[in-house]
């Protein structure tokens, strides 16, 4: 069996070789979250993230950006990230501090640029997570664990063309390091 | 062979079959970014050690979504894309020229049977002429823009059949609001939708557009309308589904007593029959979008406008294309409109996506002839949005409220 190790240090750019580190979760039990909502779109004519990042989901929020800490992780309903295919969308997420997203399900698009940007998110479809809760994400075997409720929770397994481009970093280091799809 | 629309443009560019669930690399005919999507796209074209681009020919950037620049912020976005397509040869099309969905099927960027990638979410309309569209975001579009190519899961497709003539003053707009509700706003996700029926059949580019267009509020990756009755002004070889194709889910509505529907706020889903919301005053009225702002939309608008005068609610029309202002100041539909007292401004998405100008006030109702009326779509979250077709839009902003065209 092929093993794909996801060292979640990589992403939220820690110094330790932990596989599993420990963050903490802010919820937002809502369906339908859009991109208008994550980073509207009066805010998104730049190339500059931190200003990204200060206005995200602001709409839906005014206190999450002053909440979040580097290396938390969003939690969220159905259909995340539904509507435009703004890219600053995820990038808002992560610049802020956000290391990854877990929700029931989400927007294709949205999905498919967090992968690209190397944000990991993953679809749980029932858990139990409550703001403020420690968890570890597991994205070799799709488990998470929510350590304050001892509880663990079965992730959807991702194409492995997604697994290729995120142990990569990102579309742009797949692309770098090969050159072309492969 | 049992395919699906989508399997059989698929498989023709992966260049072996594939079928619904198949992870495939598929080469890409044309790509297209925007002011909103192209600059990141640039960037991740560079960190990719970009120099030259797969085929400049297939290229365009498009200056639509803050077009003119309205701060030295946008300015510099857009003068990147000047020089990039400047450098690198490729297709620009700068302030005023029109909406992108509207430049890349005015001038066959897309044709039927094409696989077209497009850096905005709105691309599924490129299946109202039987090509597979599909909305991307920047680095996969910076990728494909160096490569040709891009990787995808095939979709299964929901086939909806549309049976009966739309009553008189119901328009396509109508019919996508009544199938956004029936599906829900995720019913489409990862799928594919193809549109048939007789009702279909019938109708005009633009009408198809609209219908298509609008399969990305169902989260549809594409939305293939059946060729039948296409009418291009070149020649083209159609993509039909076989009688025997798959489909995960098939739905077939008559739709010949359907009403003129109305998305509510603050979702394309919340749809209900116009006679639930008629009499909610409006103060802002707007004609535009990749949805609804092409000829016919504006000849409906100048129907229901003739002769008469607006009072109370201002009406801002942003024609889907030089082109369409063209041919709308040529046979009078702009004198009409403007007599009428609507505010014409720049082509482009303009209101829709809220990033530049016609902001609504604190507690304004809006009435809209775009598709999504998410809180903060149009650049204040405490306006209300209700979306609807650019005929009722006309005949709202005449009467101050949520009225039926005559």
């Amino acid at each position: 069996m092929r093993k794909h190790l996801f060292p979640l240090s990589s992403f939220l750019n820690l110094e330790t070789n932990s596989d599993m580190q420990t963050t903490t979760a802010h919820v937002y039990p809502v369906d339908n979250i859009d991109t208008d909502r994550i980073i509207p779109g009066k805010y998104t004519k730049t190339l500059d993230m931190s200003a990204l990042a200060s206005h995200v989901l602001e709409d839906l929020d005014p206190e999450f950006s002053k909440k979040v800490q580097q290396g938390d992780i969003l939690v969220a309903g159905n259909n995340f990230g539904c509507g435009s295919s703004r890219e600053q969308a995820p990038i808002a997420l992560k610049a802020a501090g956000v290391s990854v997203v877990v929700a029931k399900t989400f927007a294709r698009i949205f999905y498919r640029n967090a992968i690209n940007i190397g944000l990991p998110v993953i679809e749980v479809e029932h858990h139990n997570i409550q703001s403020g809760d420690s968890i570890s994400i597991d994205l070799e075997h799709g488990v998470v664990t929510n350590h304050t409720k001892n509880e663990t929770y079965q992730a959807t397994k991702m194409p492995q063309q997604m697994i290729d481009i995120l142990n990569a970093g990102g579309l742009v280091n797949y692309l770098v390091k090969h050159g072309d799809y492969v | 062979m049992n395919q699906t629309i989508s399997e059989k443009i698929l498989s023709q560019h992966a260049g072996k079959p594939v079928k619904a669930g198949d992870i495939a690399i598929v080469r890409v005919d044309g790509v297209m970014a925007t002011d909103a999507t192209a600059p990141f796209a640039i960037k991740a074209f560079r960190q990719m050690g970009g120099k030259k681009l797969w085929d400049s020919e297939r290229v365009s950037l498009i200056i639509d979504h803050a077009s003119p620049a309205p701060n030295e912020t946008v300015a510099n976005l857009h003068k990147l894309m000047r020089d990039f397509s400047e450098e690198m040869g490729c297709r620009l099309y700068d302030i005023g020229e029109g909406i992108c969905h509207q430049l890349v099927v005015e001038n066959a960027h897309v044709k039927p049977g094409d696989l077209f990638l497009g850096a905005d979410s709105h691309t599924p309309t490129y299946g109202a002429l039987n090509a597979f569209g599909i909305g991307v975001g920047s680095t996969d579009l910076a990728a494909t823009m160096l490569t040709g190519k891009t990787w995808l899961k095939v979709p299964k497709t929901i086939k909806i059949t549309l049976n009966g003539e739309l009553k008189k003053g119901v328009t396509a707009k109508d019919l996508i609001l009544f199938l956004v509700k029936e599906l829900g706003v995720e019913g489409a996700n990862y799928q594919a939708v193809e549109f048939t029926g007789e009702t279909i059949k019938g109708m005009t580019l633009a009408s198809r557009m609209a219908i298509a267009n609008m399969s990305s509020e169902m989260g549809a990756k594409a939305g293939l309308v059946d060729p039948t009755g296409l009418d291009l002004w070149y020649p083209f070889e159609p993509t039909f589904a076989d009688n025997d194709a798959e489909y995960v889910r098939e739905l077939t509505f008559d739709v010949s007593a359907l009403r003129p529907q109305i998305a509510k706020p603050h979702s394309p889903e919340n749809v209900v029959a116009i006679d639930e919301v008629l009499g909610t005053k409006v103060q802002y009225a707007f004609i535009g979008s990749c949805t609804n702002t092409r000829l016919e939309d504006l000849h409906a608008a100048a129907q229901v406008l003739k002769g008469k005068k607006l009072t109370s609610t201002r009406l801002i029309i942003a024609p889907a294309s030089k082109k369409v202002f063209n041919d709308a100041l040529k046979d009078g539909t702009i004198q009409i409109l403007s007599d009428a007292g609507a505010t014409f401004i720049t082509s482009g998405c303009g209101p829709c996506v809220g990033s530049h100008l016609g902001v609504p006030g604190d507690g304004e109702v809006v009435i809209s002839s775009t598709n999504r009326n998410f809180q903060g779509r149009m650049g204040n979250p405490k306006a209300q949005v209700y979306l609807g077709s650019p005929a009722v839009v006309a005949a709202s902003a005449l009467a101050g409220e949520i009225v039926e065209p005559e």
